[in-house]
């Protein structure tokens, strides 16, 4: 075990990968010799040479229709789009090509990529550097779609993601890169060494894809959410002093609905949060699940904790992320209602 | 007509319905005259044949200048053959949809040398990446017709399990990638194949169609951008046909003076071929894959041909270019100016090229009989429908279980 932040944490799964797997490459624009504007391909290209961690051209989508070809030709490319809000370049090679191939071709060609990509607010991005645009890729069929919220899920997740038969865009809160952050502007950076999740083996381990993690069990209700606000949840349930049961989703799809559902039925009651502007969001579809799921169990209509429905701003940042105090409002409103 | 004269440049072909069909402005140069350059030369130093073209066949159907591939007479007619082939088989199929046995079908009338010359020329274990119309491809590597005409009826027998539209074909042991509807696509995707290969240590190298209207599309660009800054084995082809459905090849070239010079802005070998001369199109196809091979990277070509036929069985041309502009067409038919060069060599003859159309002809049709014993789209059998759910992933997961639940299978 070793301490790490959630970078370190993703840096050692491709070193774990890039070491078992000879066929495990990774690139993007400034992922080679710089090792990444976020330092998590740091390193490996001098260990593992320029053919194996090289920089690309500032082409999403030639980076995942290059993801694609190599996949197909049975290597195992781990392509990183730098930032999520500039994912939309490469947007038609995911949707019409990447997801479909297998469909398409009954199985006898398959894309086993993984797009990693940093996302989410609440660093002064503005409008492109904090976007959360998850729910676009959960729309499609075909790709499965994976948030961390720690470290440690973060590399056991990110193994996962490289050792699945099925391409998966895995997304990276940059918030928490260097620390947890529960939502408290202007804090000081907590860092990961304090944090038990920041404890991290440095060997091969993965987490199976799909699978929910109740993070705080609770009776009062259950919050659903993950990345970044999994720790914007606890810090609420710790303020206010309202027993949540809080589920770090980790898996976004497919969707662990046994464990959401064994919580709500239990709880009665239920938030669902996202960074995401709220219309359309992963939230909406969460909430109508759980409510087909789970309907004579609420005794309160299902809560949305989201983004506003405006693109992100920059000056206005800490009244546009939904902080504690969203959370706490929402708690109460659903305790109440 | 407009009332006004444009505010800004809208190109517009020389001719349109009602008129006659003129290509007095296409200057075509003399066969044999484009020079054959090493393999090994620089991209930027093609810039001649990428403004040029190189044509084998002259006027008298012999084959002259540097480009000839001097092919066996067998291998020749073994071209013939798989053209003939293709242009009977697209035939029946048309003849089909217009009957309702099929939803859809796409013909590749005038360009069948584009498909075939390339894929004779290259191995067979070279990855192709076509898009709609290189059917040809199949023909010349030999896939059988009853599979190919299973997947277009999406029977009981389409490998495909009837998830694409007629003419997507898939063939994964004939290495022909899946085709998508999304045009372009597939160009860059053969270029991290090409570099998979490299990276493999494998002698295989990929190629790849578009058409001219695709060329506009940002996947061209990254393509070219991936093929050049990696050096991949790659041959990237346009295949120039004038037409992009309504649209002539002037709407995506805008001022440009041939496609294939747009791959000299990218330092790429770039090669403009007449289209309609099987031995042209064969001896680029086996410059560009020579060059590959030897890593000295990507060839742009360019095959300049007409689509000889409307653009699928959704389209009438009758609504925008003059009738009878194919026979105008000055680089002539591919199938007669092969037939005539073998002809001429005295290794083919009238009599024996008739009875090669009767034969696949009945093929064709014994073909069809045999695939409607699978099924048709109309009266099935089908694919059974819960593999509707399957290959989504690797698994299904919950979601994909449920539904099948809900529909009931």
């Amino acid at each position: 075990m070793s301490k790490m932040n959630m970078i370190q944490a993703l840096n050692s799964a491709m070193d774990n990968m890039m070491e078992r797997d000879a066929n495990v490459l990774a690139f993007g624009e400034d992922a080679g010799y710089f090792g990444g504007v976020f330092r998590v391909t740091a390193g490996l290209q001098e260990k593992y040479g320029l053919d194996r961690c090289f920089d690309a051209p500032i082409n999403e989508a030639a980076i995942v229709a290059m993801a694609i070809g190599m996949a197909a030709n049975g290597l195992k490319p781990v392509a990183e789009i730098q930032f999520s809000d500039y994912i939309f370049p490469g947007f038609d090679q995911i949707v019409s090509e990447l997801s479909r191939l297998r469909y398409r071709t009954a199985g006898t060609f398959t894309a086993p990529v993984v797009i990693r990509t940093p996302s989410g607010g609440g660093i002064r991005g503005g409008q492109t550097h904090s976007m959360s645009p998850e729910a676009f890729f959960t729309h499609i069929p075909g790709i499965q779609v994976v948030m961390p919220s720690n470290p440690y899920d973060a590399k056991g997740l990110l193994i996962a993601a490289i050792e699945s038969p099925d391409p998966v865009i895995f997304f990276e809160p940059k918030r928490l890169y260097n620390g947890p952050f529960d939502g408290g502007a202007g804090k000081a950076l907590e860092a990961w060494g304090k944090h038990p999740k920041g404890e991290v083996p440095e060997d091969h381990y993965t987490l199976p894809i799909g699978k929910a993690d109740v993070v705080r069990e609770g009776s009062a209700m259950t919050i659903v959410t993950y990345g970044t606000l999994v720790h914007v949840a606890l810090a609420a349930a710790e303020q206010s002093g309202i027993d949540a049961e809080i589920i770090d989703l980790r898996t976004l799809i497919p969707y662990d609905i046994e464990t959401i559902a064994a919580s709500v039925n239990k709880t009665g009651r239920c938030i669902v949060a996202q960074e995401a502007p709220r219309t359309s969001g992963f939230g909406a579809e969460l909430a109508a699940q759980i409510q087909e799921d789970c309907f004579f169990a609420l005794e309160a209509p299902i809560k949305r904790v989201t983004g506003w429905d405006t693109p992100y701003p920059h000056a206005h940042e800490w009244s546009y992320f939904p902080g504690p105090k969203r959370f706490i409002n929402a708690m109460r409103e659903v305790l109440e209602a | 007509m407009a009332h006004t004269d444009p505010r800004f440049h809208v190109p517009a072909p020389h001719v349109r319905p009602g008129d006659t069909p003129d290509f007095s402005h296409i200057e075509i140069p003399p066969a044999g005259t484009a020079r054959r350059p090493d393999v090994s030369i620089a991209g930027s130093e093609t810039l001649d044949l990428a403004l040029g073209l190189v044509r084998v066949l002259d006027h008298n159907h012999q084959a002259v200048g540097e480009w000839d591939p001097k092919l066996e007479p067998e291998i020749m007619r073994e071209g013939l053959r798989h053209m003939v082939l293709t242009r009977v088989y697209d035939e029946r199929m048309q003849k089909l949809q217009r009957q309702g046995k099929m939803s859809f079908y796409m013909k590749s009338m005038g360009e069948e040398a584009v498909a075939v010359a390339a894929a004779m020329a290259l191995e067979k274990t070279d990855m192709v990446f076509p898009s709609y119309r290189q059917q040809g491809i199949l023909f010349a590597r030999g896939r059988d017709i009853v599979d190919m005409m299973c997947h277009c009826i999406s029977n009981s027998r389409d490998n495909l399990k009837g998830r694409q539209l007629p003419v997507h074909y898939t063939w994964a042991e004939g290495d022909f990638f899946s085709i998508s509807g999304n045009l372009t696509t597939q160009f860059p995707q053969a270029v991290g194949y090409a570099m998979a290969c490299q990276f493999k240590g494998e002698s295989r190298i990929t190629a790849s169609w578009i058409g001219d209207g695709s060329s506009a599309e940002g996947d061209f660009h990254g393509a070219l951008v991936l093929a050049s800054t990696y050096r991949a084995p790659v041959i990237l082809n346009i295949v120039n046909n004038q037409w992009a459905i309504s649209t002539f090849q002037g709407m995506a070239a805008g001022a440009s003076e041939t496609f294939a010079l747009k791959g000299i802005g990218y330092g790429l070998a770039s090669l403009r071929i007449d289209g309609n001369d099987f031995l042209a199109v064969y001896a680029a196809t086996k410059w560009a894959a020579e060059r590959a091979r030897a890593g000295h990277g990507a060839t742009v070509i360019e095959s300049y041909t007409y689509r000889a036929d409307a653009h699928s069985t959704s389209d009438d041309p009758s609504g925008y270019r003059p009738k009878g502009e194919a026979d105008a067409w000055p680089l002539g038919d591919p199938v007669e100016r092969l037939k005539n060069h073998l002809i001429g060599l005295g290794e083919w003859d009238e009599e024996r090229h008739a009875a090669l159309e009767k034969e696949l002809d009945q093929l064709v049709i014994a073909s069809y009989k045999e695939a409607e014993t699978f099924g048709t789209l109309h009266d099935g059998p089908l694919s059974p429908v819960q593999t509707m759910f399957e290959d989504v992933y690797a698994e299904p997961d919950w979601r994909l279980r449920r539904q099948r639940r809900d529909l009931g299978v």
